[in-house]
Parts: C-alpha cells; structure tokens; sequence
C-alpha cells in the first residue's frame, strides 16, 4: 500500500481503482478521492497523482490550481471595524 | 441506432432525468462536454431548502426533499444528506419573511419564526446584534454534490445509460420543428427527443435552433474551510447579506457570499469575493476568524429574469425539451425537475402545475419574482 494524499488517506491502489472504473480524468480523480483538498493544498500529493495518472492516460496534466497558497484564517480578510 | 432520448448537459438535472426515464422505460444517452458535474453541479454548496417565496419553488422543494431522504436506498450510493435545518437570519423587513413562512406552512413545509435567542440555540456561536430574528426549517438541509453526482453515475451505466464524456454537442440537424440528429465532435447522434440542460450553456444552445431565452451566466464564487469536528447544524444563510455557509459532512465549512457582478462566462477567483465573505461571516460567527480558509472556487449562476427555472418544451420543436435557468438552486429542486422532465418527454401528465416556468412567460409582461435568492 502507497500512500499518496496524506492529508485524505489516499493511497496509490485508490487511484487506480479509480482509473480503472473508467474515471481517466484528473479533475475527475481529485473529486471522487478527495485527493488534494486537504491542508496541504494538493503540494505534496499531485505530482504523484499526475504521474500515476499518465501512466494510463499518457498525458502530464495536473488539476485547477486553487487560491489561497496555503491555509489563511478567516480574519486576516475581514475588515477591521 | 436511434436514441429515444438524448441529453445534452452531465450535470445533476441531466442525471436525474435519466433516472426517471429509466423508471419509464426509457434509456437515454448523456453527452457531457467535460466530466460529469463539472458544471454549476460540482460547484455548488449543496444546500436543499423548502423557504422559498413562490409556490412553485417550496413544492419543487419539499417534494424533492422527499428524494434526497430516500437517496442512498434508492440509488445504492451516499448523498451525505444531512438534515440540519437551514436557519433564514433577519435583518430587515421581517414581514416579508413571516408572510414566507405562512405559504410554506400552508404547502406543508414545517418552517417557523424564531426570535434571536431561539436561534442562538440552534447556533451557540451566533452573534444575535441587530438580529430581528429567524426562520428555520429542520427538514432543510445539505448534500454533497460529487457523492451524489457519482453515485448516480454508478447507477445509471450499470442499468445501460450511456454516457459520453469529453463529447461537446457542436449543431443540431433539424427541419421542420424536429431535430433529427445531435452532432458532437466527436459523433452524430440520431434522436427521437432531445432534452437540453446544459445549465448556464442551454442558451447557447438553444441559439443552434434559432431560440433565445433571455438567461445570463453569472459567476458565484464560494470557498471551502479546513477540517473541524461538527459543530454547525444549520446551514446558515441572510438575504440581507447574501451570504450562506454549512458544514460538510467532510467538516469543512462551505459557503458563498452574492457579489456585484456583470454577466459573462468568467470562472476565476477574487480577492474581493473571500474579503468579503469573511467580514460578514466573522460578524455572524466571530470565531469563524480563527478558521483557515483552504481553498476558493467559482461557478455559474443561470439567471432569469424572474430567478425561476424555465422548464418546458422548446416552442416551434416537437422533440426538443429544455430545464435551466435555476438562478443558483438547481441542485437542490434537481430530483422533481428530473421527474418532472421525464413526465414531458414522455408525454405523461405533469405532477405540478409548471405554466409559471414556461420558456415564453418573459415575452407576456407579467412574472413574479423570486424574492428568497442570494448572489
């Protein structure tokens, strides 16, 4: 067992599964494993994603990049009243 | 092979269509330009709630309530529908809200007025300054959107629905009011009906038949927390404001704020957008200030003029049918609007009376808005 996404527990035999179910998409993937939503922001676990992917795929892609970078509280943006 | 029914559109009214075509019989092919749900579906909050202002709305509503309680039974997968109310705040005109909660009573929806501190104790870090009160309807509640969304497709492929991803539908052939043929770019698809639900993109759509409809896209953004152990029931939501957010099943709390916005077909995030929603948020709830905001996204709202769905069949075509124009809660309603869609193509008298949701009711003059809509 290889774990990929520390932050959801997903592991290497996930994905596959995945793939092999017929979702080949990488957005696809990340939104039925969960794969990348955590805290970390998908840094640690999406080069693995996209190489295992590519495996089957043969294309290097990785998903949407999503604002912020890392984790910000809530009142760093909130006006000061 | 001709296909009795082709759909253009992979999103949640799409799906659930098919599921009540099977239901008739009826096997329908999807043709989804992406994935499935990569449209408004995926994007959305997932929240489900019967407080509306229009009759129509309330009883879409609390009959598909009735669908997401029975979910998981029904399709074999995992909605993560959770009953937890959704809680109205009141800051002005709380008339208005009380004469909402009387028409939902009335169609059978069990919504109430609270006062501020009723409230507090169904949200125990509610800050109640300047609250008039709230109302709060406990069978209201939140989905989560992909579960739904593939567990939904597990089921439809193993009963023979196919489902064309990465296709995108380019024309139709059509003559004299039928369309013959749906053409991708990837194939021609000959059709006996054709049901366009494209969300924000059945417009463009429509326009290959020569039809306008007078729906814009608008760009609704929404963000999603870190992790916490539940302590959220409601989703909490202020028309005052626009603002709403619930807690996912995940922990995450999710929520969206309205934002002025042009219409247009733009997706990406703002600075703007996650300012503002944490100063109204940390007003509501000031701990939420010490919550790290993990991620920010974006998706279309299909507004109409009147912020109700057109669902109906395409004048001057006789097999081509159209659901859209859900203004922001297509989700929630999408499991009577598949019934009721499948009802049209079929030619099965309609469960409701949908003549207010007509695609030609903008040309008459006279709609009644939807007045319980954020964003």
């Amino acid at each position: 067992m290889k774990i990929v996404c520390r932050c959801n527990d997903v592991t290497e035999e996930d994905i596959i599964r995945v793939i092999e179910e017929g979702h080949t998409d990488i957005e696809e993937i990340k939104r039925i494993l969960m794969i990348g939503t955590g805290p970390c922001q998908g840094n640690t676990c999406m080069i693995h994603l996209a190489r295992i992917v590519a495996k089957y795929t043969k294309k290097y892609e990785i998903t949407t990049v999503r604002p912020p970078e890392t984790p910000v509280e809530l009142g760093v943006f909130a006006d000061e009243e | 092979m001709k296909n009795d029914v082709v759909i253009v559109g992979g999103g949640i009214t799409s799906l659930m269509t098919a599921y009540h075509l099977l239901n008739r019989g009826i096997t329908p092919v999807i043709v989804e330009k992406n994935y499935l749900g990569s449209g408004a579906t995926g994007r959305c909050g997932g929240g489900i709630r019967q407080q509306w202002s229009t009759a129509e709305n309330i009883i879409l509503a609390r009959e598909s309530v009735k669908f997401w309680e029975r979910f998981d039974e029904e399709i074999g997968g995992n909605a993560h529908f959770r009953q937890g109310g959704y809680l109205v705040l009141v800051y002005s005109d709380e008339k208005r809200y009380i004469e909402n909660v009387k028409l939902q009573n009335s169609l059978g929806v069990p919504s109430q007025w609270l006062s501020p501190e009723e409230a507090k104790e169904i949200v125990p870090y509610l800050n109640i300054e300047n609250l008039i009160g709230a109302t709060y309807c406990p069978t209201d509640g939140v989905a989560y959107p992909f579960s739904v969304v593939f567990s939904l497709e597990k089921y439809l492929t193993k009963r023979g629905v196919k489902i064309l991803k990465k296709a995108e539908v380019l024309d139709f052939k059509y003559s004299d009011g039928i369309v013959e043929e749906v053409i991708t770019n990837r194939d021609k698809l000959k059709a006996e009906n054709v049901l366009i639900a494209a969300g924000a993109w059945s417009r463009l759509l429509l326009e290959k038949l020569g039809k306008k409809i007078p729906n814009q896209p608008y760009r609704h953004e929404i963000l999603a927390t870190e992790v916490m152990k539940p302590w959220l029931k409601p989703m909490v939501i202020s028309f005052d404001t626009g603002i709403y957010f619930s807690q996912t099943y995940r922990g995450e709390i999710v929520g969206g704020i309205g934002m002025p916005e042009q219409p247009g077909y733009k997706l990406n995030s703002t600075l703007d957008f996650i300012k503002r929603f944490a100063s109204v948020a940390t007003k509501i709830i000031p701990a939420m200030k010490y919550l790290r905001v993990v991620r920010q996204w974006a998706g279309f709202y299909d507004v109409t003029p009147d912020a109700r769905p057109i669902l109906d069949r395409v004048e001057g075509f006789e097999n081509v049918y159209v659901a859209c124009g859900y203004s922001g809660h297509g989700f929630m309603i999408s499991p009577e609007v598949g019934k009721i869609m499948a009802q049209m193509i079929t030619g099965e008298a309609i469960s409701h009376d949908i003549s207010n949701l007509s695609m030609d009711r903008f040309k008459k003059g006279v709609i009644t808005k939807e007045a319980n809509v954020v964003g």
